[in-house]
């Protein structure tokens, strides 16, 4: 009987396994780092959910008696007013109804509220591009590695030709067509949808279509790269030894092989999509007024950065960091991910 | 062992890879002849060995038969049945009696799925049982190949060479295949556990009365696992006979330097041994010599060999060699 449980428990140990993702995932944690940039990332994810409850006002909320105050500066409002418009009237941090935190705009809108809704539009240009060209950048690689051949030679000179193209003057191209049209009004429905659709985004539509147009074109590459190289691996030849179709080898087989070094790719890309987005806006070419991106933001103070540096310096440090942040976490996740740089096992 | 009658029969099977040139359009400019014109028989219940150098198609033949290469002509006929002629859903049917082990246990097992759902991948792939069932079936095929079947969640990382080996056995015996191509399945094991996966092999013969075709260039290797054995060389089969005629009397030239080429273990022997040193490198496959493809390296080659291709022909009883000077 003894025994019995004896073996019962040694088998039991010899049962239990590690896959490559706990792996990876217990290489990640021995960076001490990268962890500090995922714990920030997440800090962010949290405070862009929760914006009202860390901002004392709206992002759009103007207090033009109280323009370009500094830092900590104390308001010069009526006690209504807070208690209309304050989310913190009545709390213990109701201090921050009347004193500036982070100072305020040229129009009196307070910083701090602007820098906390500005985690949104980085964290959805985030999402919403890496999911975009992830998707199209993964269907668009396996579709032409795995076909091969003329198909793959076509699909791979569109995404060169493609690649040549400078976006930056479409984008701009874009952007002046779409206002122009969008004050005078259009006869053409998608037209019409489109100024729709991108005055619900905040004017982030084409921040979105910009930065999706131009990076599925290296995912597709890096997918279509992956893809080339197992399809010819044995375990591919195995499966369709034992009389596999294409769906089974995709699925199965290469999708779960290529989407690794993919994600990863996609985790160092998030900081570029970032600072893209701050940069479209800067030069006046992303988001709409009063669309709190930090890009729009430094732009704005920018031009009064002699006497009020705090316009800039706010959303710039709250820019590189959450960029940093992004990059350390990304350098982690391709150090665990890649076993070839793993000095230990 | 083999009752005489043919489980695999090729006729002419020949499989040549194009060699293209051009960016957009591609015109083909050569083709490289793996496999050139073999045919053979394998008996049911019998281990054809087939050996031959680097590159010259051994593999590929393996590959061709089960139609990973598509031949480029010929045929392959599979208890009467042709397999170059059979549509995708019968292939897919006759996939369950023709399985491979291949060479490298490091490329053959995906990364990224347990033991229990590689060896479950064929029963899954064929709609057999229900994931219960085929879970309990995964237990017994690693009991079958003297694996812990407590190893089912584990990952192939987690296994050596030999225990992966063998791994890609119980794949291959999941549906339960009467004939199976073992490509090189021992070539890149250590010496010391080639014999734990050949003598595994050979158990696996007596119980279900498998039918080998056993690629490999270890001689000795094949000598102990055979019945007979097909020597290749360039695209050609050159000799077929049973195992001891092949060793003990091969006719062709090229497999008598192929068997002096391994060491006796025995210093006096050895010492006295003349070898047959063949000159040159292999020939390229895209671009074969005239006549019989060997002449260029044969040391007793004469004229006609550069001229004509010799006849595949019985010299002796059951021993078929391909030579002009062979009588």
């Amino acid at each position: 009987m003894t025994t019995d449980k004896k073996i019962e428990k040694k088998n039991n140990r010899i049962g239990e396994s590690r896959s490559p993702l706990q792996d990876a995932m217990r290489e990640f944690r021995r960076n001490k780092i990268a962890v500090g940039g995922m714990i920030f990332v997440i800090f962010v994810i949290f405070v862009a959910v929760f914006a009202p409850v860390f901002s004392p006002y709206d992002f759009a909320q103007q207090n033009l008696r109280n323009n370009r105050a500094k830092p900590m500066e104390g308001y010069d409002i009526t006690e209504s007013y807070a208690a209309e418009k304050c989310h913190w009237y009545d709390t213990p941090m109701e201090w921050g109804c009347t004193t500036f935190i982070a100072g305020s705009d040229a129009l009196g809108r307070d910083l701090w509220s602007r820098i906390i809704y500005g985690t949104r539009i980085s964290l959805s240009i985030a999402l919403a591009a890496s999911s975009v060209s992830l998707v199209i950048g993964l269907i668009y690689g396996t579709v032409s590695g795995y076909a091969g051949g003329n198909v793959d030679n076509l699909m791979m000179r569109l995404v060169d030709f493609l690649y040549g193209i400078p976006l930056l003057p479409i984008i701009i191209l874009m952007t002046v067509y779409f206002n122009a049209v969008s004050r005078q009004g259009s006869d053409s429905p998608i037209v019409t949808a489109l100024i729709k659709l991108d005055n619900s985004a905040g004017g982030l539509l084409f921040v979105f279509i910009a930065i999706g147009a131009l990076n599925w074109l290296g995912m597709a590459r890096l997918a279509r790269g992956q893809v080339l190289s197992y399809k010819e691996k044995e375990f591919v030849e195995a499966a369709r030894a034992l009389g596999a179709g294409n769906g089974h080898v995709i699925f199965k087989h290469l999708i779960p092989n290529v989407l690794g070094p993919l994600l990863i790719a996609e985790s160092m890309a998030i900081p570029g999509y970032i600072f893209l987005e701050a940069a479209l806006s800067f030069i006046g070419l992303g988001v709409s007024p009063p669309t709190p991106s930090w890009g729009a933001m430094i732009n704005e103070g920018y031009s009064g950065l002699r006497s009020n540096p705090h316009l800039v310096m706010f959303p710039g440090i709250a820019l590189s960091t959450l960029t940093l942040a992004f990059n350390f976490m990304g350098d982690g996740l391709r150090d665990a991910f890649d076993t070839r740089l793993r000095g230990r096992n | 062992m083999s009752d005489k009658k043919p489980l695999l029969r090729l006729e002419n099977l020949t499989k040549h890879f194009p060699i293209t040139k051009g960016v957009i359009v591609q015109k083909q400019v050569g083709a490289v002849q793996a496999v050139d014109n073999i045919s053979f028989e394998i008996y049911r219940g019998e281990t054809l060995g087939l050996v031959g150098e680097s590159g010259c198609g051994k593999s590929t033949t393996g590959r061709a038969i089960l139609q990973l290469h598509e031949p480029t002509s010929g045929k392959v006929f599979y208890d009467g049945v042709d397999l170059t002629e059979a549509s995708n859903a019968e292939m897919r049917e006759m996939r369950r009696n023709i399985q491979i082990i291949f060479q490298d246990p490091y490329a053959s097992l995906n990364p990224r799925m347990t033991v229990g759902s590689i060896i479950a991948e064929p029963l899954e792939i064929h709609n057999i049982g229900t994931a219960a069932e085929r879970q309990e079936r995964v237990k017994e095929l690693l009991e079958l190949v003297s694996l812990n079947p407590f190893f089912i969640n584990r990952y192939p990382h987690e296994f050596s060479g030999g225990q992966r080996q063998r791994i890609g056995v119980a794949r291959a015996l999941a549906l339960q295949p009467d004939f199976i191509v073992c490509d090189e399945p021992i070539s890149a094991l250590d010496v010391s556990i080639q014999a734990q996966v050949v003598n595994l092999l050979e158990e696996l013969q007596d119980e279900f009365g498998l039918t080998y075709l056993f690629i490999a260039h270890d001689l000795s290797m094949v000598r102990h696992i055979s019945d007979r054995v097909a020597v290749m060389y360039l695209g050609k089969i050159v000799e077929l006979a049973p195992r001891d005629a092949v060793y003990e009397n091969p006719l062709h030239p090229y497999t008598q330097a192929l068997l002096s080429a391994v060491p006796v273990p025995d210093p006096v022997v050895e010492r006295k041994r003349k070898r047959v040193i063949l000159e040159g490198d292999v020939p390229s496959p895209s671009n074969p010599p005239s006549g019989c493809r060997f002449h260029t390296r044969c040391p007793i080659a004469e004229d006609i060999c550069s001229q004509e291709p010799p006849i595949w022909r019985e010299a002796e009883e059951e021993h078929w060699v391909a030579c002009h000077l062979v009588k």
